[in-house]
């Protein structure tokens, strides 16, 4: 006999877990298929949470929830060849009893979620991979088949959280291939390291945790960023570009995590540390204009397949929850007032993101992945011409203040012209707003 | 026809790492599973189950987290599940283990006569190989150890044939039943479960036992039944000894100049070697 469900869920990251959670509260029968091992065996984040979203949808998050520390310090650094030049935010008011971003081990959040989600009533079931979307003759999605021998189970809305790759949308006919210049690739490396270490080498006592944002030479001009995370006894240190620059270039991302590694204001602060894991995943980057169809009759795409990541901020977890939790909600209030799982009527949810930062904010920076593309100037020759611009106002050799503006200013002119640093300065204006 | 299988959670010991600062071994992390050595077992108990209509129950001593062993256990196609679970379990040895798993499966055998255990060969934690033999032992089975495959089943005339390796060739034996079986690795392949038992794991009400609900007596199990006495933990030092290259011109002046060299390093070997020829 096949199995009949209110809902399945694909996927237990956070946009699964979160949509999963939310119907199980609210007393529907959800199935959330995984193909992992466990919760969190095959996901990868950086990873930064944000509070806000997950508090949101179980309040008491902080009472067992395995974050490792908040974050009272932001850097973000532009490297030169052996130099950066940043800012730092550094702030106790951080230190509050309700923090709002931690770094996280995603692992032992995916594990903990999984908990929450079966004490809620759902039904989790690891080690299976959807394979198809099963339609009914009007094209209606009425269930899943997945890789098990008597594999096919129904549901009146398939909500699918698959991450990134959103094969099942894909091979289903919902949604294109997506473009080399609209995901990333990040690798990243776990490494242990003596507590005691971190808390001497970034100043940190108890929990407090630093994060480092990183721009410039180490990605060789492509577009992309790095990252530097203080958990409780390691380090997250990992890069990432876009696999359209990876492709036309020639250098592979392990080999520029090596270098960040080795850069001499990076190495300090890794020294002694011990790789544990090594891990490499996509990111969505593409912003608004790759937002595919999000909902038809019987389904919804949620999170990484919905391509909901903000690249410019580094959030991605948070748009995942956010949208999970409104796929939930729209088919909690369908199933209320007893009305039916077709296109029509799961378009509230799209409603319900478009009234929310998540379109909001993908919406405000939808000219940025274009403009990041087409002007590699803001990965190679800025972060160049500042930390120069730096060494030579940082160095005391008795050439006079106003010579040396002078050659600094000469340096940007030289590089850019004076039109080029203007029609940038627009630029960045035109990505940011 | 009721065969036990005896599962152990364990670490996964290809992820455990010593902590390159204090270290000890750090477990943090470190994903828990079903010993591999018993999965052998469990899918020689399943093709028995295919054959005969078995029941089998998959059984397990340990924390409260090994509930997900068991649940594993089901979702490969085991019929039931019983976790041995209570503090004053903690801290047995071999011989204390094997007393608690025994009461356990006298339970089970009021329920429905246990005709079989399996049990893996070893752990890959606590590597001795004994529970196995201990059980046996208390329950006066065949014990069967190091199998390669179960050839039959006669429930009739309840006798089993099984393959059994051993040094220099493979041994066929034929004994009756009730009797308890250890597999060797790399004799099957552990089938993947189908979609029903994923929701039977799913759904399935665990059963836990505590030391009272298996009637045993409770000097016999934890601390206060384990003579086993762990004086020391420690990793054992990377030896920097050099690789030393025997020469010699024939194969007899290569075998001397081995000799030499062993000798050389353990003078007692050689007087003791010498006085006795
Ligand atoms: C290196 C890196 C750093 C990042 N850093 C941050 C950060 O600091 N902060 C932040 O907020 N975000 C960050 N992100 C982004 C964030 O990780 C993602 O946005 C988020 O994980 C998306 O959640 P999701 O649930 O949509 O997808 P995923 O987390 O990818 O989960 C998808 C799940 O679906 C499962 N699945 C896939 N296909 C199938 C199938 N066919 N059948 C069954 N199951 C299936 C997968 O196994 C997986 O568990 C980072 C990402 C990367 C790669
Ligand atoms: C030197 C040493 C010191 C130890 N110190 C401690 C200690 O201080 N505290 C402590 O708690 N433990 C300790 N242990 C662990 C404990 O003694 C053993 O783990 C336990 O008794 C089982 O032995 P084993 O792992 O060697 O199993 P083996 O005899 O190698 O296992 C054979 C088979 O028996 C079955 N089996 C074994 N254990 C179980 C179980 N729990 N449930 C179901 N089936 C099982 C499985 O089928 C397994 O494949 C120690 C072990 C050793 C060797």
């Amino acid at each position: 006999m096949v199995e009949k469900f209110d809902a399945i869920v694909i996927g237990a990251g956070p946009s699964g877990n979160a949509a999963t959670y939310t119907l199980a509260k609210a007393g529907l029968n959800v199935l959330q298929l995984e193909r992992g091992e466990y919760p969190g065996a095959k996901n990868v984040q950086g990873g930064i949470m944000y509070a806000a979203e997950l508090e949101r949808i179980i309040p008491d998050f902080r009472e067992d929830c395995p974050t490792e520390r908040h974050i009272i310090e932001q850097r973000i650094w532009l490297l030169g060849d052996d130099s950066y030049i940043g800012t730092n935010y550094r702030s106790d008011a951080f230190n509050t009893d309700k923090p709002n971003r931690y770094t996280i081990i995603r692992a032992n959040i995916d594990k903990w979620w999984g908990e929450k989600i079966r004490e809620a009533g759902a039904l989790q079931i690891c080690e299976t991979t959807v394979t198809e979307l099963i339609r009914n003759e009007s094209g209606r999605v009425i269930g899943v088949r997945t890789d098990r021998v008597g594999g096919e189970i129904h549901a009146d809305v398939v909500i699918m959280a698959d991450g990134v790759n959103a094969l099942l949308a894909k091979r289903g006919g919902l949604q294109k291939e997506v473009a080399p210049e609209n995901v990333a690739l990040a690798v990243k490396e776990i490494m242990f390291i003596d507590p005691a270490m971190i808390e001497q080498r970034f100043g940190l006592k108890d929990e407090e945790g630093v994060v480092i944002e990183i721009m410039g030479k180490v990605t060789k001009g492509m577009v992309g960023t790095a990252f530097l995370y203080t958990n409780k006894e390691s380090l997250t240190i990992g890069i990432g570009c876009l696999i359209s620059d990876f492709k036309s270039g020639d250098c592979t991302p392990y080999k520029m995590l090596e270098d960040l590694k080795k850069h001499p204001v990076i190495a300090p602060l890794i020294e002694g540390a011990e790789m544990k894991e090594y891990a490499a995943h996509m990111i969505p980057e593409g912003g608004y204009k790759a937002v595919p169809q999000l909902f038809g009759d019987g389904w919804m795409v949620v999170g990484d397949a919905a391509h909901f990541n903000n690249a410019a901020h580094r959030e991605g977890s948070n748009l995942a929850m956010a949208s999970g939790r409104m796929a939930a909600e729209t088919v909690i209030e369908m199933k209320k007032a007893g009305k039916a799982m077709s296109a029509a009527n799961l378009a509230t949810y799209k409603a319900k993101l478009d009234d929310s930062f998540i379109m909001k904010d993908l919406k405000k920076y939808r000219n940025l992945p274009g403009i990041m593309h087409e002007n590699k100037q803001f990965f190679g020759a800025y972060p160049d011409l500042l930390n120069a611009a730096a060494h030579n106002l940082f160095t005391v050799d008795s050439v006079d203040k106003k010579t040396k503006e002078n050659e600094i200013m000469k340096s940007f002119v030289k590089k850019r012209s004076p039109f080029g640093l203007v029609g940038d300065a627009f630029k960045l204006m035109r990505a940011f707003r | 026809m009721h065969i036990v299988v005896c599962i152990k959670q364990v670490p996964d010991s290809a992820q455990i790492r010593i902590h390159p600062v204090t270290n000890t071994i750090m477990r943090q992390g470190v994903p828990a599973i079903i010993n591999p050595y018993d999965l052998f077992s469990l899918e020689e108990a399943l093709r028995i189950r295919d054959q005969t209509g078995a029941r089998v129950t998959v059984l397990c001593m340990g924390p409260p987290m090994a509930e997900q062993a068991l649940r594993k256990a089901l979702s490969l196609g085991a019929t039931d599940a019983v976790l041995l679970t209570d503090r004053k379990f903690a801290g047995s040895d071999t011989l204390a283990t094997s007393f608690a798993l025994v009461s356990a499966i006298n339970k089970l055998s009021a329920e429905e006569p246990v005709d079989m255990v399996f049990c893996g060969k070893q752990t890959v934690d606590g590597d001795t190989a004994q529970v196995g033999p201990g059980i046996s032992t208390r329950l006066g089975l065949q014990q069967l150890t190091y199998i390669e495959k179960v050839e039959s089943v006669d429930l009739e005339k309840r006798e089993i044939t099984v393959h059994r390796r051993s040094e220099g060739g493979v041994q066929v034996l034929k004994t009756s039943l009730p009797c308890m079986i250890t597999m060797l690795e790399n004799t099957n392949t552990m089938r993947f479960g189908t979609m029903d038992d994923m929701f039977r794991a799913a759904r399935y009400k665990l059963n836990l036992w505590s030391k009272d609900d298996t009637n045993c007596d409770e000097t016999k199990v934890g601390l206060k039944g384990s003579p086993t006495v762990v004086s020391k933990v420690f990793v054992p030092k990377p030896r920097a000894e050099k690789s030393k290259f025997i020469e010699g011109d024939t194969p007899e002046a290569q075998a001397q100049a081995a000799i030499d060299t062993i000798f050389g390093a353990q003078p007692k070997l050689a007087e003791d070697l010498m006085s006795a020829r």
